[in-house]
């Protein structure tokens, strides 16, 4: 299909190590088939240690050992030609580096080099992918700051200089400065306070529709995907166990987890009682038999003991990988129900 | 009604640069509020990151010395150096909950040792069976036990045990306050309820307050009573917390509650926010105004 521009088809990536003779295999990716459209935000939401940085590093062509890709592929259909980045050379990766493919980082603390001013460090990211020097390269980057509502003098400034909000800003036009047709987005407000949280929020989708890129966008704040995407993924323990149209997913959910996670935001004008999800996420070295959620799930049969559930089609446009797909909807409170209606 | 802790008019503020280039921050600025014995609570202090909140924490612990002002629990003043005995006193009496259970544990130290140092410091006990009677009782408060947490080293446990655990480590002494500095910032989404519900059953059950600093709205109406907001050092909005945070007066509070991420229209990409609303609060920053009260209870800064 020429509308997707990424397909992830039976992606395995595994974190094999071997210290003193024991080898341990860790099982961050497993099985994971999906696609991301051209001109959509798309959101995988997951707790820490259910492997969903582990697939991002994989979409981003990170992949370095421990980490291995076992099985699957990962397909960019990108203007410039199709490549898989489980399979290409790392000249072939350069090529689409930044241009095509691109990354905003969690810590703008940290991703930012303290001792460089903000100038120098967009020379680094962005002068050969633009192939432009001197004038051309310094009306391209201004007008992107001024996209970005950034002063032009953010340039000479030192990182310290900034504020977490404006850093967080200069981060995501070191990264969209190329216009690329992908980014992948980690957490990228996690750090930010609630009013410039919006803000930012409200920058990268702007962006993102004024280049017609498509966004993958990771966080574990279910009211983040709520008002930012289109679509969004529940990885849990390595698995994608549902996917679908961000409404539905909020008021139709069909998996269990996905249900716990939007049933337990709290809001303001509503103090009854939340539930707590009991338990822990698994251990992806030694995770449990058949479903993966089946040791916290309120709706476990014995038949999710045993047999893993297939990621299968359940409304339009919506996967979920349950077995009891059909009786999830009790789960979901009545107000949110009441929502549907509205 | 007595009161377990007044924080009365306490300002700090902190003296930044060398000698040529000095700049005064004035991180809190006349912050006045107080809590009683008799009606256990949740009290909430929201506000940004640099809106002092942290700063304001960090005084009642005793961290840092206000300015001026003065900070009295039980009756006795706790804002001024005070003797060792006097100091033991007070830390077994209002106990702190940081942000980052990854950060506020050793990693190299196992968790056992903590609870451990803090009971034989706080509950004076030395006899292994009495510390480890102290130790399990404590992780029970907080749904965790002590054959599961003995021997453990932070990196053994998950995110949300790890927060249970500095909790329980807390509770060792049998604080009437706990100062719990943005616990669940830290803490995935599906855990954060099970530390929010936990603070909850702390006051319904054990009847031990707890401050906590926050900045997210959503889990304050959850569970707090009474709240303050505060905006670059000053109070700006102080009252019961449902009649504050379901209709906010101050233009700050009603710019906080209106970037509060609703999941009511998902899937619908609403993510502006009105301008003028950023500019009105803008607007107010670094003006003294003054605090009045409403016939709701609440106090509002008016300028």
């Amino acid at each position: 299909m020429t509308q997707d521009i990424l397909t992830v088809e039976g992606l395995k990536a595994y974190y094999q190590m071997n210290y003193f003779g024991v080898s341990r295999e860790v099982r961050a990716v497993d099985d994971i088939t999906m696609t991301v459209r051209k001109n959509e935000i798309y959101g995988i939401a997951g707790e820490s240690s259910s492997g969903k940085t582990s697939f991002i590093k994989v979409l981003a062509a990170a992949i370095r050992p421990p980490m291995r890709v076992v099985d699957g592929s990962v397909k960019f259909n990108f203007k410039s030609g199709p490549i898989d980045v489980t399979t290409a050379t790392p000249q072939q990766l350069d090529a689409i580096r930044w241009r095509s493919l691109s990354y905003i980082m969690q810590g703008s603390m940290s991703t930012l080099n303290p001792v460089r001013r903000i100038g120098k460090t967009f020379e680094d990211f962005a002068k050969r992918p633009l192939a432009a020097s001197g004038t051309p390269y310094r009306e391209r980057v201004l007008g992107h700051l001024e996209r970005l509502k950034l002063p032009a003098d953010v340039l000479n400034a030192y990182p310290h200089e900034l504020s977490g909000g404006m850093r967080q800003r200069v981060t995501i036009g070191l990264a969209t400065v190329c216009h690329p047709e992908f980014v992948i987005a980690d957490e990228p407000t996690t750090a930010l306070d609630v009013v410039v949280q919006k803000e930012v929020l409200g920058l990268i989708r702007e962006i993102q529709q004024d280049m017609g890129s498509s966004v993958v966008f990771v966080t574990h704040d279910m009211s983040v995907h709520a008002n930012m995407t289109d679509r969004v993924g529940i990885i849990y323990a390595g698995r994608l166990v549902e996917e679908g149209p961000t409404r539905q997913m909020f008021f139709a959910p069909k998996h269990p987890y996905t249900a716990h996670l939007v049933a337990s935001l709290p809001r303001i004008g509503d103090t009854t009682q939340r539930p707590a999800l009991e338990g822990r996420p698994p251990s992806l070295a030694n995770p449990p038999q058949g479903c993966r959620f089946h040791p916290r799930c309120p709706l476990a049969i014995d038949k999710c003991k045993t047999e893993v559930p297939p990621l299968i089609p359940v409304a339009n446009d919506h996967r979920s990988a349950c077995w009891r797909w059909q009786d999830v909807a009790p789960l979901v409170k009545p107000h949110q129900a009441h929502g549907v209606m509205a | 009604m007595s009161t377990l802790l007044d924080v009365k008019n306490v300002s700090k503020q902190f003296t930044m640069g060398g000698m040529l280039s000095r700049k005064i921050v004035r991180a809190v600025e006349d912050a006045s509020m107080s809590l009683s014995v008799e009606k256990p609570e949740i009290f909430t202090i929201i506000g940004e990151s640099g809106s002092g909140k942290t700063t304001l924490a960090r005084m009642i612990l005793g961290l840092e010395l206000p300015s001026s002002g003065e900070i009295s629990f039980r009756g006795k003043t706790v804002s001024h150096r005070v003797g060792r005995a006097e100091r033991l006193e007070f830390m077994a009496n209002v106990q702190p909950v940081f942000q980052n259970p990854f950060e506020a544990f050793n990693p190299l130290k196992r968790i056992d040792r903590y609870l451990e140092s803090t009971a034989t410091r706080f509950l004076k006990v030395t006899q292994r069976d009495d510390i480890d009677a102290a130790m399990d009782g404590a992780l029970q408060k907080v749904g965790l036990s002590l054959a599961e947490v003995r021997g453990r080293y932070p990196h053994e446990m998950s995110g949300g045990q790890l927060q249970r655990a500095a909790i329980a480590r807390a509770l060792i002494p049998n604080p009437p306050l706990l100062v719990a500095d943005e616990p669940v910032s830290m803490v995935d989404a599906s855990l954060r309820m099970s530390i929010v519900n936990l603070l909850k059953s702390l006051r319904d059950d054990l009847k031990v307050s707890v401050i906590y600093i926050t900045h997210d709205l959503a889990t304050a109406y959850y569970i707090s009573n009474r709240l303050i907001i505060m905006q670059r050092g000053r109070i700006v909005e102080m009252g019961d917390a449902r009649t504050v945070l379901d209709n906010p007066e101050h233009p700050y509070s009603r710019l906080l509650k209106n970037s509060v991420l609703s999941t009511e229209d998902a899937g619908a990409g609403k993510l502006a926010t009105d301008p003028g609303m950023v500019a009105l609060a803008g607007e107010l920053v670094g003006k003294a105004g003054r605090l009045v009260d409403r016939p709701d209870e609440r106090s509002v800064r008016v300028y």
